[in-house]
């Protein structure tokens, strides 16, 4: 209990929130990094994983791709970069490292949403004479929207939990508060790092399932119009 | 003649004094550094993979047996799950200071979510007229679930297992800021020393463990469900 009181304390003190190197730019750091990579693979794995589940080719594809996604660690990934000619520019490796590790997750359950649509509803849009592409915007984004967000919000909860392996190789963002507690042996400050990291998460996932709840009703009135 | 030429006197010329990616010196010289990381990763992800299981066998028959107990196990799984790997070995430093422990205990944290999920799911998915029909034989609860429930619950269990293992193995690789990383270690050290030929093994090798590693689920699973048709589980 000592411990918790102490880490309390610094997390209470105003001197640890302002200035360089204070909690308040390590948390902006953090969140900056997260939205940056969470747009950028949502960018790279959302068209991806809708044409080819609208295609329904490539499940195999990307389902290897999620299970290979878990056995690299994004620790190694970022430090392999980091020792790479990429090294020089700055969060460059770790903007990398972390979106490669945000794509399959968001790729699996985009596809696996698209897939997920009743093929009777989609015979039905093709009877109307739908196009490929208006079946794709129209009914299946849709219908596949809660899955697609499910992936969203587990991408976006692992990245705040990874983020902080960028300060391991020297990056910034709340990671940095812990790995530098670690070489003052504060466990107090380790420990209020860590309580900061994981609110920080807790409160991404709770903004993103509010959103979830929110966002499919609006799709559906979308429909009826 | 381009290529091989070495002034008198100077250095070894060869692929460690370059300091390359792919080095066979750096396997044949540090072998034994290299043995002892790789048993000290799957070390700490077997046992806590292990503890895993025993702790997330009873939660999830608890979570299906007891109605209420649902909510809070998957809320309280789900929550643990959400706190990151780096996080979670600081916030246990206070308990467990600077040792194994703290890695193996972190570890085990994150396997449970993925454990009690799956093998709730696989109870759940036992057919009410399976059960029925066991009661019927003259099944008591015990024995319903020890032969009957948990084994149909197992195909979706091993899926579980197998993502947590997989999980677990990369995840070792954190622990590396404490000291028990396994070859998180070398990657660690192979980073502040600029040591290519370092990281790309490490790295590789934790991938090679942990293909293997699944590869040796998937067999055991296959194996141990002879009657199973063989698709993969929830999640």
């Amino acid at each position: 209990m000592n411990t918790l009181s102490q880490a309390w304390s610094w997390l209470t003190s105003a001197d640890n929130w302002s200035g360089d190197g204070g909690i308040t730019q390590r948390l902006t750091e953090h969140i900056v990094l997260t939205v940056v990579c969470l747009v950028l693979s949502c960018l790279i794995a959302l068209p991806v994983a809708l044409v080819l589940g609208h295609l329904g080719r490539g499940g195999a594809l990307a389902v290897n791709i999620a299970n290979a996604g878990r056995a690299v660690p994004t620790f190694a990934v970022l430090v392999l970069l980091l020792l790479s000619p990429v090294g020089n520019f700055g969060e460059g490796p770790t903007v990398i490292a972390l979106v490669l590790f945000a794509v399959p997750p968001l790729l699996t359950n985009a596809y696996v949403g698209m897939r997920g649509v009743d093929r009777d509803v989609v015979a039905a849009a093709r009877g109307m004479g739908m196009t490929g592409s208006q079946l794709l915007r129209g009914v299946e984004l849709p219908l596949a929207l809660p899955l697609i967000l499910t992936g969203v919000r587990i991408a976006a909860v692992q990245l705040v939990a990874t983020a902080t392996i960028a300060a391991l190789a020297g990056g910034g963002g709340l990671g940095r508060i812990i790995t530098a507690g670690f070489n003052l042996a504060s466990t107090p400050q380790v420990v209020a790092g860590a309580v900061l990291v994981a609110a920080l998460a807790l409160l991404v996932e709770g903004v993103c399932v509010l959103g979830e709840r929110l966002v499919p009703a609006g799709a559906r009135q979308a429909e009826h119009r | 003649m381009p290529g091989k030429w070495t002034a008198p006197g100077a250095p070894p010329d060869d692929c460690l004094a370059r300091n390359e990616w792919i080095c066979g010196a750096y396997l044949s010289t540090r072998r034994e550094i290299l043995q002892d990381a790789v048993l000290q990763h799957l070390q700490l992800t077997a046992v806590s993979v292990a503890l895993a299981v025993v702790v997330a066998v009873p939660l999830a028959v608890a979570a299906r047996t007891a109605r209420w107990a649902a909510g809070p196990v998957l809320a309280l799984t789900t929550i643990l799950y959400t706190i990151p790997s780096l996080a979670m070995f600081s916030l246990l430093l206070p308990v467990y200071g600077l040792s194994a422990s703290l890695v193996i205990a972190g570890l085990v944290l994150y396997s449970l979510t993925l454990l009690v999920r799956n093998i709730l799911a696989g109870l759940r998915a036992v057919p009410e007229e399976t059960r029925q029909a066991a009661r019927g034989l003259g099944y008591g609860p015990l024995r319903l679930l020890l032969t009957v429930e948990l084994p149909l619950a197992l195909p979706a269990a091993m899926a579980g297992l197998r993502i947590a293992t997989v999980s677990a193995i990369s995840l070792v690789t954190i622990g590396a800021i404490v000291g028990y990383g396994g070859l998180g270690n070398l990657i660690y050290a192979g980073m502040n020393t600029y040591f290519k030929a370092q990281v790309l093994t490490a790295s590789v090798l934790c991938v090679v463990i942990a293909v293997a590693a699944d590869l040796l689920l998937l067999l055991a699973q296959r194996l141990a469900t002879p009657w199973a048709k063989h698709q993969g589980g929830a999640e």
